[in-house]
């Protein structure tokens, strides 16, 4: 009897040991980090609630951005570093959508709108880069989106922008480094249904809006081209083989990650209530990345799952730290935090043997 | 004699094509020089300056390139280590060349050991070497943020208030250098028609290059372009590969270090939390100016690199202004300019691998056919 005893509990410590493989030990330990300090948060005076609110809101911003990385994790290409490209293209969107003179919602579906040519052509040419250059993609990914970036600061400069509400004012050239949005779509997808429950605020339309995006992008990874993409992502000779065209999945994939991504900027400035130009994008594909490497993909495998748990834990973890840290010690450690784990998980991801060995 | 012409020319092709970056940045710096208006000898003695601010710096780049490691972006690692330092010894109210030398020497085994670490991981990482030390320099960043901004003067001790920062713990946002300003540069220098000459810090820069040059012929050196020709192929040999990868790594890391305080000896000032942060860049795309490429680079890269990129660095804000009336457009244009000569040198060195990679294929499936004829 005991020894049957000890038999089932072995194998249950064997799942259990199994389980926490496929979780991964840094994962276990922001998941524990995010829990403690929901646990101390009430303790050093924040209310619950309001950072619920606070975790959720970063959450409906950010989502968009990190389910970009999705199509082309799977179609092989590896984590999306060059983000900044599609982000340009909805940056485009945005001022040229202002400048036309758009407002209110109807200005954010304008600037989607205008900035799906400029995210398709830029995809396009981005993804004909990455198949000339299969193996390396993500360090070249990386220097494609600084070299964007950089380039569009001058753009941003040089380019007739001559709306008051963006333009320098006193120069009338050149556009502004920061402007509010309120006017145009800020919080156009946040107050849309927006539920109030006491200190509790939920930004339904954003969250609806991610999911729209969110189950489009699973029903096409069910689809016979998405099917495909996977199978060029687990194994390219074995795709060729089956007789499929893999560098024009490839291309696809990248054109979707970069139009995503534009979108994804669209959304997040939405909530966030301004238009960030310059330099600003330069920062916005690490978050992106560590997230969900955070919610459990790997260099080559990435679920809609993984899309949100890694927002939650990685949101959670920027919005709940700062306060809960200030009130305990009155020091504000939260952005080393950051950087020291969301480049931590990066890290993580690269150095696994399991994972890509091309 | 047609014959001869067409290998001429195609001899001329190859050589514009190889060279393609340093001769593309020949052509921005003899477009922008008339319109900027600088005297001869102003620049001069800017490109002198920077020269000897920057090339030991770059030398640190060339020992990992040599072991197949590509560009070490990890060398960031250094610059923190050396920054540490410099706030010890000004803590310590150390300065001159005292001061540089002590910095020097205590730089050292905290570049060694952070370039250990950088080692392991990328032998974790073979393969995906360079974006994996980009991520590091990343990383560390953090780590040096959380030692300078909240352990010094809490755990470490710091004492003196023009380093502390007023709350009682953490390092100011600017460390003045002003009393090692230049003392390096000093020592022995002469004008030659109004240009200055920093003796000491070129024959400083000679030296490591003649290190350099006698390094790849030891057997350490050896071993190493063993190692970055074909890792397997070493192994068989009998070599320890993940030990000679680390070692280079290690090497680059302590110079990097050495170089940190040669730059920001010159300099004059330091700006705690972001002198480090783009100096592996700025490193890297000189180093590719100059004609580098990912798996080969020479002294003689270091020099032309640092020659046309600092060059185009003074002349381009200048120039932007004569041009669009906009001197931050200048600005920007050197910044995309360096990402985009990076981009352009990743670019090449893929294709090239994969080429290599595609002729080979073709020519075993040529050596087989022959084979099966027979």
């Amino acid at each position: 009897m005991t020894e049957y005893v000890n038999e089932s509990s072995r194998t249950t410590m064997d799942k259990i040991r199994a389980v926490m493989k496929e979780f991964g030990l840094p994962r276990l330990i922001i998941t524990a980090f995010l829990l403690l300090m929901c646990i101390i948060a009430p303790f050093t005076g924040a209310n619950f609630w309001t950072q619920i609110t606070n975790v959720v809101n970063r959450f409906s911003w950010n989502a968009v951005l990190v389910l970009a990385m999705v199509p082309m994790v799977h179609s092989g290409c590896g984590l999306n570093f060059g983000l900044p490209v599609g982000i340009i293209a909805g940056l485009l969107g945005a001022t040229l959508s202002i400048e036309w003179g758009f407002t209110g919602p109807m200005s954010f579906f304008m600037a989607i709108v205008i900035a799906t040519p400029f995210a398709l052509i830029f995809g396009l040419a981005y993804g004909w880069l990455l198949n000339k250059i299969k193996g390396g993609e993500m360090m070249i990914a990386t220097y494609v989106g600084f070299s964007m970036v950089s380039f569009f600061c001058m753009m941003w400069l040089i380019l007739p922008y001559k709306k008051p509400d963006m333009a320098w004012g006193f120069e009338g050239t050149g556009l502004r480094t920061t402007f509010p949005i309120d006017k145009y779509y800020g919080g156009v997808l946040s107050n849309f249904l927006k539920i109030q429950i006491g200190k509790l605020v939920i930004p339904t339309g954003a969250l609806l809006f991610f999911a729209l995006l969110a189950v489009l992008m699973w029903a096409f990874l069910h689809t016979k081209t998405g099917t495909a993409m996977t199978a060029v992502g687990s194994n390219p000779t074995f795709a060729t083989a089956a007789g499929i065209n893999v560098d024009k999945i490839r291309m696809l994939s990248v054109v979707m990650s970069t139009w995503l991504a534009a979108v994804g900027i669209l959304v997040y400035e939405q909530g966030f209530g301004f238009v960030q130009l310059y330099n600003a994008p330069f920062n916005m594909a690490l978050p992106a990345v560590s997230a969900i490497l955070i919610g459990g993909a790997t260099a080559n495998k990435a679920s809609i799952t993984n899309v949100i748990i890694g927002t939650i834990l990685f949101q959670g973890m920027v919005t709940m730290t700062p306060t809960v840290m200030n009130g305990l010690i009155n020091l504000d450690i939260s952005e080393v935090l950051r950087v020291v784990v969301s480049n931590g998980m990066i890290l993580y991801a690269l150095t696994r043997k399991s994972e890509v060995t091309r | 004699m047609n014959g001869k012409n067409t290998s001429t020319g195609k001899k001329i092709l190859n050589l514009i094509g190889n060279n393609a970056v340093p001769i593309m940045f020949i052509i921005i710096i003899l477009i922008c020089l008339p319109m900027s208006g600088f005297s001869s000898t102003f620049l001069l003695n800017e490109i002198m300056n920077r020269l000897s601010r920057n090339a030991f710096l770059i030398l640190s780049l060339l020992i990992p390139i040599m072991a197949g490691m590509g560009l070490n972006f990890g060398m960031t690692l250094g610059a923190m280590a050396a920054e540490i330092a410099l706030i010890f010894t000004s803590d310590w109210q150390i300065w001159g060349i005292p001061g540089i030398v002590l910095a020097t020497i205590m730089s050292i085994p905290i570049s060694a050991l952070l370039g250990l670490m950088c080692g392991k991981i990328l032998n974790a990482a073979k393969g995906r070497e360079m974006i994996t030390s980009y991520i590091i320099s990343f990383f560390m960043n953090g780590v040096y943020q959380l030692v300078v901004l909240y352990m010094m003067g809490s755990i470490i001790p710091i004492t003196h208030t023009n380093i502390k920062l007023p709350r009682g713990y953490g390092v100011r946002a600017s460390v003045d250098l002003t009393r090692i300003r230049k003392s390096l540069d000093n020592v022995l220098a002469f004008n030659v028609a109004g240009v200055r000459i920093p003796v000491m810090t070129l024959l400083i820069i000679a030296a490591m290059c003649l290190v350099i040059v006698w390094f790849r012929r030891t057997k350490l050196g050896q071993d190493m372009r063993a190692v970055g020709q074909d890792m397997e192929v070493a192994r068989a040999a009998g070599i320890d590969v993940e030990g000679t990868r680390i070692i280079s790594i290690v090497i680059s890391t302590v110079l990097a270090g050495i170089g940190m305080v040669i730059y920001l000896q010159n300099m004059g000032d330091m700006a705690t939390y972001s002198s480090h942060s783009q100096i592996g860049m700025f490193c890297i795309a000189a180093l590719l100016v100059g004609g580098a490429s990912v798996d080969k680079a020479s002294i003689g890269n270091v020099f032309l690199g640092v020659i046309l990129f600092h060059t185009m660095f003074i002349l381009a804000p200048k120039a932007g202004a004569v041009i669009t009336g906009n001197e931050v457009i200048g600005e920007y244009f050197r910044v995309f300019v360096s990402y985009g000569v990076i981009t352009v040198a990743l670019v090449m060195y893929e294709t090239k691998k994969r080429r290599a990679k595609a002729s080979m294929g073709a020519q075993l499936e040529a050596e087989q056919k022959e084979e099966e004829n027979r």
